[in-house]
């Protein structure tokens, strides 16, 4: 049986994933873009265990507004990705390093 | 009221109607801007500052003490919003006159984009600023980033900018998820997501503590990120550094307003009985961020990036005095600490706009201005904004009576009476460090020779608006009294724990 901490646990594994994801990867910028949204994914599972177990469904509608933002904030990221590419010809993390001091 | 209980009547619009305004005005400046083909975009600029007036019109004539909530309860209407709301207008058409002739001569910059993107940026602000419920607070927040993700590489040819935006965007995120972990923990822990509920069940005791905890935390970093509190800074002085100057300077300045309107509805309003608890995260990440900011700071040879350390060091002194609120669980000092809070952010947002307008006004086409040497005998060249620049800066280090001085004058009150001597003495030490790098941009324009002797052109508009900012800060200085009634009085009518 299923309860509602496996899921935390389930969303709570996701976000530490994601976190460390964005802090550890040093090379290709389009997992950065992938580990946001494995974080977003997470507080998703979050919503809707919760809303699931406390037959509250304000939780699940939260879930849909999270998705619908993510696609946006994914579409300015990729568009970023594209200037930032055209500027300096790489998709490297360890290549972003103008701005320092 | 939960969402599901939602009907589909038509809501009382009326609390909302400026931002309704906004929204519609936002869209037909989208479309103008692919009628009209005039390259300074002078229709659009005139219908973005009467769009921000007009708002302002509906604002000032709904202004009132009264609460009223609307949306099923995800919106509130009080005096805390239209005052924050009137000084947001405010910024935002400041941002955009000083914003004007620097954008005509960048093309890539001028576009019809950057009024629309502002629009779409402020609309998210109202929408903060108004928020009583965790979804309108994630959703004002969202349009907010990113129409700035976008505005920051709008600049699309720098290679900095599309740096800076990139790091923005992935550390905004960042921010959004921790937020939203929070609030999720909290919605789990309370049953609710909708702030006044938050707070009664909380007070009833239904709350299982131990998540709730668990939640404040994650919410309380994803709020520090958002204000650029240590140790979640890192962003700012790279975005400050990299986004063009108008961006930098909207960025500095009318944000930190909605973020002092959604940290003082969820932690003031919602999890006031906490208070034990997040006033010591708050407490920890002030003294850092003042003691970081202020001696980061020193080190910087480019102006931008320096007030973006000075800007950490400022909200870590914004936040100390929200930190100090609720003693032994006694809100007896909470409207001096919270009003104090709101009228240091109304004046750091003052005196950063003139600053930024300052740079922007030296910059001219291929010339930034953005560097500490720029500076350098600005008395020489002008001396009328060598002594505005001066009295700006002074204001920002907290010289006695420019308006700076007053408002962390009723911080350090606030945090005294809660009874943290150690932490006032400490922030005052900071700002001693603090005022030498103000103080070395006085010197370099007063008694150093110029590198650049270049003739400094400024439409007549600009010119006077910076005078009156300028002024501003030093006549707020020897008046503050009716700008600190204003902000007791929104905090007073506004806040449940004091009423």
């Amino acid at each position: 049986m299923l309860t509602l901490s496996h899921y935390l646990i389930l969303a709570a594994i996701l976000f530490a994933i994601g976190i460390v994801g964005i802090f550890l990867n040093r090379k290709n910028l389009i997992v950065l873009l992938m580990s946001i949204e494995l974080v977003l994914l997470a507080v998703n599972t979050n919503f809707v265990a919760f809303s699931r177990f406390m037959n509250d469904v304000d939780g699940q509608v939260f879930v849909f507004f999270i998705l619908v933002v993510a696609a946006a904030e994914v579409a300015i990221g990729l568009a970023i990705l594209v200037v930032l590419f055209r500027n300096l010809r790489t998709v490297h993390v360890d290549d972003l390093d103008q701005l320092k001091g | 009221m939960t969402l599901a209980e939602m009907q589909f009547i038509l809501p009382d619009l009326r609390p909302a109607a400026a931002e309704l305004f906004v929204l519609a005005m936002s869209c037909v400046i989208l479309f103008v801007d692919i009628v009209v083909k005039d390259t300074r975009r002078t229709a659009l600029f005139a219908l973005t500052q009467l769009t921000l007036l007009g708002a302002a019109f509906v604002t000032w004539s709904g202004l009132s003490g009264e609460v009223s909530y609307t949306f099923s309860n995800t919106y509130v209407h009080d005096l805390l919003s239209d005052v924050l709301k009137l000084m947001l207008y405010l910024t935002v058409m400041v941002v955009l006159v000083y914003a004007r002739p620097y954008v005509i001569a960048r093309p890539l910059l001028g576009r019809g984009e950057f009024y629309s993107l502002t629009l779409f940026a402020t609309l998210g602000m109202m929408v903060m600023i108004s928020a009583n419920h965790f979804l309108t607070i994630y959703l004002g927040l969202e349009l907010l980033s990113l129409s700035l993700y976008a505005m920051v590489a709008l600049d699309r040819d720098s290679p900095k900018a599309a740096e800076a935006a990139m790091k923005y965007l992935v550390l905004g995120a960042l921010a959004s998820g921790l937020l939203l972990y929070g609030m999720s923990m909290i919605y789990g822990a309370v049953g609710s997501l909708e702030i006044g509920e938050v707070a009664e069940r909380i007070n009833a005791g239904v709350a299982n503590h131990t998540i709730l905890v668990f939640g404040l935390v994650f919410l309380i970093a994803g709020l520090a990120f958002k204000l650029g509190l240590v140790p979640f800074h890192m962003w700012i002085p790279d975005v400050y550094h990299g986004a063009p100057t108008p961006v930098a300077l909207l960025i500095g300045s009318a944000p930190k307003l909605a973020a002092f309107a959604i940290v003082i509805r969820m932690l003031g309003n919602g999890l006031i009985v906490l208070s034990h608890d997040w006033q010591l995260m708050l407490m920890l990440m002030a003294v850092l961020s003042i003691a970081i900011g202020n001696i980061a700071a020193i080190a910087q040879h480019n102006l931008k990036r320096m007030l973006a350390y000075s800007a950490i060091s400022h909200m870590g002194f914004m936040v100390l005095a929200l930190a100090c609120g609720v003693v032994e669980g006694d809100p007896r000092y909470a409207l001096n600490a919270y009003s104090s809070a709101m009228f240091y952010v109304v004046v750091y947002v003052l005196s950063t706009a003139g600053t930024f307008g300052m740079i922007l006004l030296l910059a001219r086409s291929g010339f930034e201005a953005d560097s500490l040497e720029d500076y350098k005998g600005l008395n020489k060249r002008n001396p009328w904004y060598a002594a505005i620049l001066m009295m700006l800066m002074f204001s920002m280090a907290g010289i006695p009576f420019f308006v700076g001085f007053f408002a962390k004058f009723s911080v350090l009150q606030s945090v005294v009476a809660a009874g943290y001597l150690w932490l006032a003495i400490f922030a005052v030490l900071m700002s001693l460090i603090g005022a030498f790098y103000y103080l070395r941009v006085v010197k370099l324009m007063y008694f150093d020779a110029p590198t650049d002797d270049t003739p400094i052109h400024t439409p007549f508009e600009v010119k006077a608006l910076i005078s009156v900012n300028g002024l501003a800060v030093a006549v707020l200085g020897i008046f503050p009294d009716l700008l600190m009634w204003f902000c007791l009085l929104a905090i007073r009518l506004s806040l449940a724990v004091l009423g």
